[in-house]
């Protein structure tokens, strides 16, 4: 495979300098008028292959996954850079690769502002939480926080907040994939067929190849995506002769912002409010990141904490890379697509929507062959990141629920892998339902929600159960609920809900993201219920803190808890 | 694990002094880290105009701040993984040797 991606990548690097020329032209004379009716084939047939290529490889993985842990793990086989790269392919969804750039084309340095606090996260992951994930876990998170608390508490409670996390994560996904994918396809598809395809090819992946397929298909997805970025970078470093301050100066000249899009504007605002609002999106961001079921769960995939530490290494190296790149690609936008009537309405608007910039650059700077390569990439990025987040919800629904709170683990692992598997098609069928019936509304607040949620109930009770004795079930249960509670309701009594998807006239929570607030609400309770808690059982809780302590230092005892 | 096999580390000078140090450095780390964005974070909502000074042509300070950030993110991560293969490493592997 590895072969395959190399010579594809060649070929690509091949046609550089004939691409190179091709941009000039068409940046001087455009290429004809676009028609977004017209169905672009070469996109279609790039996806089939890439469909091809992953349901071979799920046949692969299937032959491969017959136990529990290569089903929720991939068998802790795969290495510390595959697993960087997973990683990153998890965190570069399509909203990330097509928000991120819009940004940039919209507000210029202000799209910066955004990927910094989607990358902070991770070497405070690194320093405190990757090892001992790795140490502790087995295949859920919940496994972590349920070392030495109570099973069926704490692992409700977890379930809960990974789903939750999930479905606002999932909705945001399948919302934007099914417009994405009825936009490129021209009139060939339907809204709710694209939603089918997206949610019956994830079903396919997850159910019968697990965690190997899924993480493959990742990879695949984050190497065609980071190539195609890093390609359409160049294409327009090219244009300016590699002369970046060119580039920034003709971005300045041609947007009807000027100068402001050099510096922190409209993002941050001007108001109080404003501000403290970018405080709490950095914190849910930052924090948020540490508890992403989907992004945890790949820490039990790799053999010990070695290959735990380079997967964060270079999750951040890719992920940090593919920022830079969105950047130029968004001024590069600024340059090429908006100074180019062909991507222009009547009234001056992009075809197609805000989320469009790289689409259209791509096709600025590659004509219909990179076009329709991007439109591929952002489809199966969009499929890739489903299928992650599928498979963090499936496994709290049969690891932790049915088999740990529901069966008390009275269940053979036939059974749990049986119970996922149906798990898996029941989330797939709600995942395509909800795309579907959220299909006119705002989805915007959706992964931002996410974020909150993470910081304010997954990452509060993880990071204590690793760290603090004293954490006692009552604490954790308590604490987790509030902070899950609260970031809901917050979000639901902000701007972002209550104004524009409820359309009352003013926001009762004036502040755009919950984190700030809800994660330190978290904290405290969590805190307070678990100090004031007297119980014989806190108190045999606390007693076990040593063990779990020496375990998440040095690994002992890690084979005999997850076999392979 | 035992709680006895698990006393018995805990005392292990190996372990104690795994703990103390990478304990030591993962908080610097951290601390680096949430010192650098937070100060960013601070720079962007407050201090506006001083991210606006143009330092070359049309480019702003914000730009090498703003790359700067990206640049501490990835290097913590590195020296991290650097520090703990060797020492980290080294000492873990020491004390798994002594409990078998």
């Amino acid at each position: 495979m590895s072969r395959l991606f190399t010579r594809f990548l060649t070929r690509l690097l091949a046609g550089l300098p004939l691409l190179a020329v091709a941009a000039h032209a068409f940046a001087a004379e455009g290429v004809g008028q676009i028609d977004l009716k017209q169905t672009n084939w070469t996109a279609i047939a790039m996806f089939v292959v890439f469909v091809g290529l992953t349901l071979v490889i799920t046949y692969w993985a299937a032959m491969r996954t017959r136990s529990a842990s290569a089903f929720y793990t991939a068998g802790g086989q795969i290495s510390g850079m595959q697993n960087g790269l997973a990683i990153a392919g998890d965190y570069m969804s399509a909203a990330s690769f097509l928000g991120i750039s819009s940004l940039v084309y919209l507000n210029g340095f202000d799209g910066l502002i955004y990927s910094i606090g989607f990358l902070v996260g991770w070497p405070i992951i690194m320093a405190l939480m990757a090892e001992r994930l790795r140490n502790l876990g087995r295949f859920t998170f919940a496994d972590v926080v349920s070392y030495r608390l109570s099973s069926t508490p704490t692992r409700t409670l977890s379930a809960c907040g990974t789903l939750v996390t999930v479905a606002f994560y999932l909705i945001a996904q399948m919302v934007g994939a099914g417009q994405l994918i009825k936009l490129l396809s021209g009139s060939l598809l339907d809204y709710w067929q694209a939603e089918i395809i997206v949610g019956v090819l994830m079903i396919l992946y997850v159910t019968f190849g697990g965690m190997l397929a899924t993480t493959w298909v990742q990879i695949i997805k984050a190497l065609m995506l980071l190539g195609g970025a890093t390609f359409i970078a160049l294409m327009v470093l090219v244009a300016f002769g590699f002369d970046v301050s060119a580039l920034f100066a003709k971005a300045v000249e041609v947007s009807p912002k000027h100068d402001a899009i050099m510096s922190p504007g409209a993002f941050v605002g001007t108001t109080a409010y404003d501000k403290i609002s970018t405080i709490s999106l950095g914190v849910a961001l930052m924090f948020g990141t540490a508890g992403l079921p989907h992004i945890l769960m790949r820490f039990f995939t790799v053999s010990d904490q070695k290959e735990a530490r380079k997967s964060v290494f270079w999750a951040t190296t890719f992920i940090g890379y593919f920022y830079i790149l969105t950047f130029i690609i968004g001024f590069g936008a600024i340059t090429l697509v908006s100074t180019n009537p062909q991507y222009l309405d009547a009234k001056g608007a992009l075809l197609g929507g805000a989320n469009m910039p790289a689409i259209w650059l791509a096709h600025a700077v590659g004509g219909n062959l990179l076009l329709g390569f991007i439109s591929a990439v952002a489809f199966a990025t969009i499929l890739a990141v489903v299928s992650g987040l599928t498979l963090a919800g499936a496994s709290a629904i049969s690891h932790d629920i049915f088999a740990s709170v529901i069966s008390r683990g009275r269940v053979n692992e036939k059974t749990e892998m049986l119970v996922s598997k149906y798990a898996t098609v029941a989330l797939g069928v709600v995942a395509i339902l909800l795309g579907i019936l959220f299909e006119k509304q705002n989805v915007a607040y959706m992964v931002g929600l996410a974020f909150a949620i993470a910081a304010s109930s997954n990452f509060p009770v993880l990071i204590l159960s690793m760290y603090w004795k004293g954490l006692s079930t009552r604490g954790a249960v308590i604490g987790g609920f509030l902070g899950l509670i609260s970031a809901v309701v917050l979000t639901v009594l902000s701007k972002g809900i209550w104004v524009t998807v409820l359309g009352n006239s003013a926001a009762i929570f004036p502040f755009s993201n919950p984190a700030l607030f809800s994660m330190p609400l978290a904290f405290v309770a969590i805190w307070f219920f678990s100090i004031t808690d007297s119980s014989a059982e806190a108190k045999s809780e606390a007693g076990k803190f040593d063990a779990q302590y020496v375990r998440s230092m040095t690994g002992i005892g890690l084979d005999a808890a997850s076999p392979h | 694990m035992k709680n006895d096999a698990a006393s018995r580390i805990m005392n292990n000078p190996d372990f104690v002094e795994l703990v103390a140090k990478r304990g030591r450095f993962s908080w610097i780390l951290t601390i680096i880290m949430l010192v650098v964005y937070y100060g960013f974070i601070v720079l962007v909502a407050y201090f506006k105009d001083f991210l606006s000074i143009k330092i070359a042509g049309v480019i702003t300070l914000a730009f090498p701040i703003g790359l700067a950030v990206i640049i501490v993110a990835i290097a913590l991560t590195g020296i991290y993984v650097l520090q703990a293969n060797g020492e980290y490493d080294r000492l873990t592997r020491k004390i798994v040797a002594g409990e078998h």
